[in-house]
């Protein structure tokens, strides 16, 4: 143990790239690397084996459909899919990074309320804030309808918000808190001192925000930008409200409407290579510069905003915290009490469902996401960095066909089990694992793993290997260091990640649904139901349930992280 | 080996109480359960039956059942539109069930002719007008709908849903693809507005004046009009004078390697029997399959009309067809 204690973290301080390890030093640090190294790499192998099955869908090629679709409407899907990718990038850094900044490092009025508050949209499912903006702005919603009234106009009088334009704002008002919540935790991270220093230095406030402040907080930006745009890339529920055709409506066109999974997996996997060549470039990109924080003194004091700065500040914040989540509300809430007859016991089944798997998931994606991170960081070697890349690989494919991944791997092996023990003892068991709350975990750690390493990581990478080799020359192991030294330096980060999974399982539909045990019904499944049957209003019940439920992890992670 | 052997009988004997009930029925649904789980409540209240269900999309429950092969717990499979039954029974996931009871109380035409399925309730895709600003005389066919006439008074859904689709599919059967493609491009032509999500928001188009006419299922206005008895809409049963109007299912089958069989077809002969029927479509404003069974009093109060009488199946044939013409003739 004191050899691995030595061992060359020295030479290559920061980077964990293999290339530019001494190879001498490596075969010493193996030993010690293994636990981490496999542990890394069983958890990507159970992230892989769901996408294998998509990708296996290659095997066999008809290219009937590609060939209809490339023809009429693929053009069409493909320059949708690029509208809204770019928007919901341009919209969630543009709300996210500076809201982040002002609610971290500034202090104005109103500032404690939206530090949190700003968080709150999170907990809206992208298709329930589709179904209210479109209920209410449409045609025939009270806000043209009023208009219309209010000043006379003629009766075909109208503008249209089922078009780019609306689906990239709903997009962005749900999904601006990933950068919020990610950007957030960097700049609380940096504290005040860089800032400060770059102002010494002669820069003047927005030079040494975009100089310094910014760049620092890139990993943590970036981490929350993939996971939005990752997200919007996916999404079904919110596009189909609008009946916003993109890349992801031909797969399930594809599937649904033509009976034809082949061909939907096959344009999954193009999404999929999409994505995985994006994130590769970016941590390329990434690796060149590095930025690790300052020992973070107690007691920071926040820039006190004053004036015209304040009132703008003050008035940014209020006005994202009005249109993305006090004005949904009360639309949810007043269609919600119109539908209160639905309210009855079972709602408490539904929340305990709802809570403790998200719990479950939460705990288990969380763990998985320190490992991954960790020994990426510490321990990576190519077939590391390979494992996290699969890894974080099942959030970039739409809900249901990643489902599909984990049921058909599942049920697969479920069968093979099943024979074996037939074989061995003449009895069939049939199948045991697909249908438990095993299935439904393994689908959302394979879809979650990526929400829970994005904050993981970026809070990882700020931290300087000198406390890790600090704390080892003062005889702690690794593990003590790990969780002495790491896990409390982490702490923002993974309670972040553990809100972001736990919130985003408990809004997760296509999987549940299709794994879910019998009787084991969430609130999302409620949604689906009514939303499915065009029962918008009465939805609006399960929906205000969920969003209170939401709001618990939220509020708790607020104020512990301002303690932090 | 010895040891291999212990390990299967623990897990024999861990799972045996999960398949040890012979009393019950597991059934997959594509059906919703506020309007099947009423039902299933009743029928395990008179027979002591259990019924175990879940809920989701045709399209994941359909793989869930073909992956899990020969050891599905599935006995019986719910599901709505003509179109996702006849590629159910395409992908041999239904048994063949020889009933005379289901035969009896099923109209041919609403059935699998190979009695893999059998349709439980009925409903009309049908004409929905504005009574502020049309004139019954004015409507005549869903044909007529892609007339000039109509530019700018049309509302859809979209095409992506497939009772759209099993419409169209009836258009290409009866009047071949060409002429097909030419009524969908009229239709297209004379869209007031994007289609819409679903048919509750393109007859709240209609009655906001966005538009003046719209084709919806039948159980959609009548809920509408239930919420609100003197809303502007009414409905017009179309082709009359020629092939009627379209109508589609919601309908069930039993599973290939149903666990209960015997106990899956009664559970489906009671669905489509005098005791259940009234239910089971009044649940959802729907038409009974049964004959003998009288129609709930609000959508009896729609009048009577002339039904297609092409079997659904055809529908379900079509289509591909029919999604590939309405992605030619930009119906999104």
């Amino acid at each position: 143990m004191a050899e691995a204690l030595t061992r060359s973290d020295g030479p290559r301080p920061s980077a964990p790239d293999p290339k530019r390890a001494a190879p001498g030093t490596r075969s010493r640090a193996r030993n010690i690397d293994r636990p981490w190294r496999w542990a890394s790499r069983l958890l990507a192998v159970s992230v892989l084996v769901p996408l294998t099955v998509i990708l296996g869908s290659w095997l066999f090629f008809e290219p009937e459909v590609w060939v209809h679709l490339g023809g009429t409407v693929l053009p069409q899907l493909l320059v949708n899919s690029f509208w809204l990718v770019s928007g919901v990038a341009l919209g969630t850094l543009l709300l996210g990074v500076p809201l982040a900044w002002l609610t971290a490092t500034c202090e104005f009025p109103g500032r404690r309320l939206l530090d949190w508050g700003l968080m709150l949209p999170f907990a809206l499912p992208a298709y329930v804030m589709a179904f209210v903006f479109v209920g209410a702005l449409d045609f025939s919603g009270p806000v043209q309808a009023g208009l219309r009234w209010l000043f006379g106009l003629p009766p075909a009088w109208s503008f249209e918000v089922r078009n780019t334009f609306g689906v990239i704002l709903v997009m962005t008002l749900v999904l601006y808190p990933y950068v919020y919540m990610l950007a957030r935790v960097s700049f609380l991270g940096q504290g005040r001192s860089a800032y400060e220093a770059a102002r010494s230095l002669g820069l003047g406030p927005w030079a040494a925000f975009f100089r310094v402040s910014l760049p620092m907080a890139r990993p943590g930006i970036i981490a929350g930008l993939s996971l939005a745009l990752m997200e919007a890339l996916a999404d079904f529920g919110a596009v189909s409200v609008f009946n916003f055709d993109t890349f992801t409506t031909a797969i399930y066109k594809a599937w649904f409407g033509f009976f034809d999974l082949q061909s939907a997996a096959q344009l999954a996997s193009i999404l999929l290579t999409i994505v995985l060549v994006a994130l590769v470039l970016e941590r390329r990109y990434r690796d060149r510069a590095r930025f690790t924080d300052a020992a973070r003194s107690g007691s920071q004091r926040r820039i006190r905003l004053s004036g015209g700065a304040a009132l703008a500040a003050s008035l940014f914040g209020w006005t994202i915290f009005l249109f993305a989540f006090v004005l949904p509300f009360i639309r949810l809430a007043s269609w919600a009490w119109a539908a209160r007859g639905d309210l009855d016991m079972r709602y408490l089944e539904l929340f305990s469902h709802t809570f403790s798997l998200g719990v479950m998931a939460g705990l288990l994606t969380v763990m998985a996401a320190f490992v991954l991170a960790f020994a990426q960081r510490y321990h990576g070697d190519f077939s590391t960095a390979v494992s996290v890349r699969i890894g974080t690989l099942g959030y970039a494919l739409p809900g249901s066909v990643l489902a599909v991944g984990v049921m058909l791997s599942l049920t697969w092996f479920d069968n093979r089990l099943a024979d074996a023990v037939e074989w061995l003892t003449g009895q069939d068991i049939g199948l045991v694992l697909s249908g438990t709350v095993v299935a439904l975990l393994m689908a959302y750690f394979a879809r979650f793993l990526a929400v829970a390493y994005g904050p993981v990581d970026s809070s990882l990478e700020r931290i300087r290997p000198s406390i890790r080799d600090a704390a080892r020359s003062l005889g702690a192991s690794q593990w003590e260091t790990v969780w002495r030294v790491y896990l409390p330096m982490l702490r923002p980060g993974l309670l972040t990640a553990g809100l972001l999974v736990l919130v985003d399982v408990m809004k997760e539909m296509p999987a549940t649904l299709l794994l879910r045990p019998f009787g084991w019904d969430t609130l999302a499944v409620r949604i689906y139901e009514l939303t499915s049957e065009g029962e918008w209003g009465r939805a609006a019940l399960p929906s205000m349930a969920l969003l209170l439920v939401g709001l618990v992890p939220v509020i708790l992670l607020v104020r512990k992280s301002a303690r932090a | 080996m010895k040891r291999k052997l212990s390990i299967g009988l623990l897990v024999v004997a861990l799972s045996g109480p999960l398949f040890a009930s012979a009393d019950e029925v597991v059934v997959y649904s594509a059906r919703n359960e506020h309007l099947i789980k009423p039902l299933f409540d009743r029928y395990t209240e008179s027979t002591g039956v259990t019924i175990r269900f879940i809920t989701d999309k045709e399209g994941p429950l359909l793989q869930r059942l073909k992956a899990e092969g020969a050891r599905s717990p599935a006995d019986v499979l719910i599901t709505v539109d003509a179109g996702n039954l006849w590629y159910a029974a395409e992908s041999g996931v239904l048994a063949e069930i020889d009933s005379p009871t289901l035969e009896a109380n099923v109209p041919a035409n609403l059935r699998d002719p190979q009695g893999r399925w059998f349709g439980l309730s009925e409903r009309a895709r049908t004409i929905v007008y504005s009574t502020e600003r049309v004139q019954p005389g004015e409507l005549s066919s869903y044909e007529d709908l892609a007339d000039s006439k109509w530019r700018g008074r049309l509302c859809l859904r979209t095409s992506k849903k497939v009772y759209n689709q099993s419409l169209v599919a009836t258009l290409i059967a009866r009047h071949g693809e060409e002429k097909a493609e030419q009524i969908v491009r009229g239709w297209v032509a004379n869209l007031a507005a994007a289609p819409f999500s679903n048919d509750t928001k393109a007859m709240e188009a209609v009655v906001a004046g966005q538009c003046d006419v719209t084709v919806v299922n039948t159980y959609y206005f009548g809920r509408l009009q239930k919420a609100q008895p003197e809303i502007q809409l009414a409905i017009f049963w179309p082709n009359q004078d020629s092939s009627g109007v379209h109508i589609n299912v919601s309908g069930a089958g039993v599973t290939r390697y149903a666990k209960h069989p015997e106990a899956a077809q009664k559970l489906l002969e009671w669905l489509s029997s005098d005791a259940a029927q009234a239910e089971f479509a009044g649940l959802n404003m729907e038409y009974p399959v049964n004959p003998k069974v009288p129609a709930d009093p609000a959508v009896a109060a729609w009048g009577t009309f002339k039904a297609d009488e092409l079997n659904v199946n055809e529908a379900g044939r079509l289509q591909a067809d029919a999604i590939r013409l309405m992605d030619r003739a930009g119906y999104r």
